[in-house]
């Protein structure tokens, strides 16, 4: 029996008078998941992409899943380097002990955001008998991918609760939110625990996961920018490009995120307005300081490849700035919100010792701002054509 | 009219649920935000708050018809002023430390708009005595709100209630961490604003009509 055939045969246990009417917005979720629905519009003219938001949202996962890939392998490095380093292990183990170490690892994060995301969701629409949408599959993802390795479980839990309740729920579920869903989880993580988020205790495992690994003790390790911070900035190297140092689990490659990026780019999903002008704005602004010029401020005196290639700067900027329902809706505006993400970003780096990272508080800043830029996008361009009905006259 | 009629009652009855000077009337919120990190500071807060609206209203009915009504503001700004000035010297005599954690915000009891709310709306109305169980009934139903806030701000913020430890030391071995969040001011609007929802939610007549 094809999968199509068992949808069909349960479907009328769902439907009004079945039994499990209770649970249609489940069901409904599911059979959209599997199929693409077939629904049509009864009146009037409509013209409708197949390329629904399910797809897309597909295809985002899939953007993401080189820079998920090479995290899990990067926290299997970085743990057995570690180990070697504090004679803890031997020698490095094979390619893939050193993967699945990671895998391990990281798997418990991603099913714990699934798990409390996806169930909020189901339990939202259920009772208010909406559909079930799908904008927590990328979110909770993306979750995982933003957090240090030795982040709690629980507090990855409580993070994805505090989000899709504050960040999404009450403005109205997907597409309704004014920040992203993922950067409010990682600033509730950030103010609420910070010791968990940053700081160099938090960047490599250091426990032993079902006899993989090593129980390492007292080992710490900066991120880049951390080290930057605090006293001076690691000279670049290409490791910084493909990512073999230590950060939250999906930031670090430069390489992988710009493999989903091609595939971002590629299926028209995000813009390349925002994207590029995300990497001018940042780019633009390191200069800037290097130019000023401040021997005692080591973050100011970063190149600016440098400052986009480390931290979550290009995670950010890929996966974050494009998010289409918190960015600007119009074509002018896109250029704008990304440029002052990239300034904002790396102003935060330089003039806040505090904050090793601007990128999560640029990002969720300029969301705020999205639609006020919009507007006076709109409101110029209206004045535009006013001008001009008038000149014609 | 007796001294605990109906409309009395209700005069103390309403700010407390229905007519919140806090969820409903959304007046006093920075002071909210400022002091309820933890309870002792918050019920002090409520309570000197209490004080003040009962004996503003009472001194202001009082006075009512005989204020001219272009400097009445003035003249209860002074009231206001005076009262504040009399707690904060008694809290200094009396309670020195809770003083100085409220620091500046028993002063700025005056600018707490619910004390010129119920002056304008209520005191420059009404006989004394109504006046005064207005004040109280405000004055508490503004000190339920803030303890319901500095209760789980300071349980999950920093483990305790009224500075003693209520969250055991084996939870903490096990890997529980203090909310940091609860401590900074946001996590007050946070949770007035999940107040503010449960009630309405519960409450449809204080839904606002969609337009």
């Amino acid at each position: 029996m094809g999968l199509r055939q068992f949808v069909d045969k349960i479907k009328p246990n769902f439907e009004k008078g079945g039994k499990l009417h209770a649970f249609r917005s489940v069901f409904g979720g599911f059979e959209t998941f599997l199929f693409v629905p077939n629904h049509t519009a009864k009146s009037g003219s409509n013209i409708h992409d197949c390329f629904d938001s399910k797809r897309m949202m597909i295809m985002v996962c899939l953007a993401l899943v080189p820079a998920l890939l090479f995290g899990m392998y990067n926290v299997g490095l970085q743990h057995y380097s570690a180990a070697v380093a504090t004679g803890a292990l031997a020698a490095m183990p094979a390619f893939w002990s050193v993967f699945g170490y990671g895998f391990l690892a990281v798997l418990p994060k991603i099913i714990v955001s699934y798990l409390v995301g996806l169930g909020i969701e189901f339990t939202v629409a259920q009772w208010k008998g909406e559909e079930i949408h799908e904008g927590f599959l990328v979110s909770g993802l993306i979750i995982p991918m933003i957090v240090p390795v030795g982040t709690p479980l629980w507090i990855i839990a409580l993070a994805t609760a505090f989000a899709v309740i504050f960040a999404k729920e009450i403005y109205g579920g997907t597409g309704m939110n004014i920040f992203n869903v993922a950067l409010v989880t990682r600033a509730f993580i950030f103010f609420a625990y910070p010791s968990v988020i940053s700081g160099d205790a938090v960047w490599v495992a250091t426990d032993s996961i079902f006899g993989l690994g090593a129980d390492i003790d007292g080992f710490t390790a900066a991120t880049a920018l951390g080290q930057a911070a605090v006293a001076e900035a690691p000279a670049f190297d290409m490791s910084m490009v493909w990512g073999f140092i230590p950060g939250s689990i999906g930031e670090t490659s430069v390489v992988a995120i710009a493999l989903g990026a091609l595939i971002l780019l590629g299926s028209g999903i995000a813009s390349w307005k925002t994207m590029l002008s995300v990497f001018v704005g940042g780019g633009l602004m390191a200069w800037v300081f290097n130019q000023i010029g401040n021997p005692e401020n080591a973050v100011a005196m970063m190149p600016w490849y440098q400052h986009l290639a480390l931290g979550g700067f290009c995670f950010g900027a890929v996966f974050m700035a494009t998010d289409p329902v918190t960015s600007c809706r119009t074509e002018c505006g896109k250029y704008i919100y990304g440029f002052l993400i990239g300034v904002v970003a790396i102003l935060i780096r330089v003039l806040n010792p505090g904050y090793p990272e601007g990128m999560m508080l640029a990002i969720l800043l300029m969301n705020l701002f999205a639609p006020l830029i919009d507007y006076y996008v709109y409101q110029s361009n209206i004045s535009k054509r006013a001008k001009r009905a008038a000149n014609s006259k | 009219m007796s001294l605990f009629s109906k409309q009395n009652m209700e005069a103390l009855k309403t700010p407390l649920g229905m007519n919140n000077p806090v969820t409903v009337q959304v007046l006093g919120i920075c002071s909210a935000l400022a002091v309820t990190a933890q309870l002792k500071p918050a019920i002090v807060m409520g309570l000197s708050v209490t004080i003040i609206v009962a004996m503003a209203n009472v001194i202001i009915s009082l006075l009512r018809n005989t204020i001219p009504n272009r400097i009445r503001i003035i003249v209860q700004l002074v009231v206001v002023a005076a009262l504040v000035t009399i707690v904060s010297e008694i809290l200094k005599a009396f309670a020195y430390d809770v003083s100085v954690e409220l620091s500046v915000y028993i002063g700025l009891i005056i600018t707490n708009c619910i004390l010129m709310g119920r002056l304008e709306a209520f005191a420059m109305g009404n006989s004394p005595w109504p006046s005064f169980l207005d004040g109280i009934g405000n004055g508490l139903g503004y000190a339920k709100i803030l303890v319901i806030v500095a209760f789980i701000r300071e349980l999950f913020g920093s483990g305790c209630l009224f500075g003693i430890q209520v969250i055991p030391a084996w939870c903490y071995e096990h890997g529980y961490i203090n909310n940091g969040l609860m401590l900074m001011p946001p996590a007050a609007l946070i949770i007035v604003g999940c107040i503010i929802w449960y009630q309405r939610a519960r409450h449809t007549e204080l839904q606002e009509e969609q337009n």
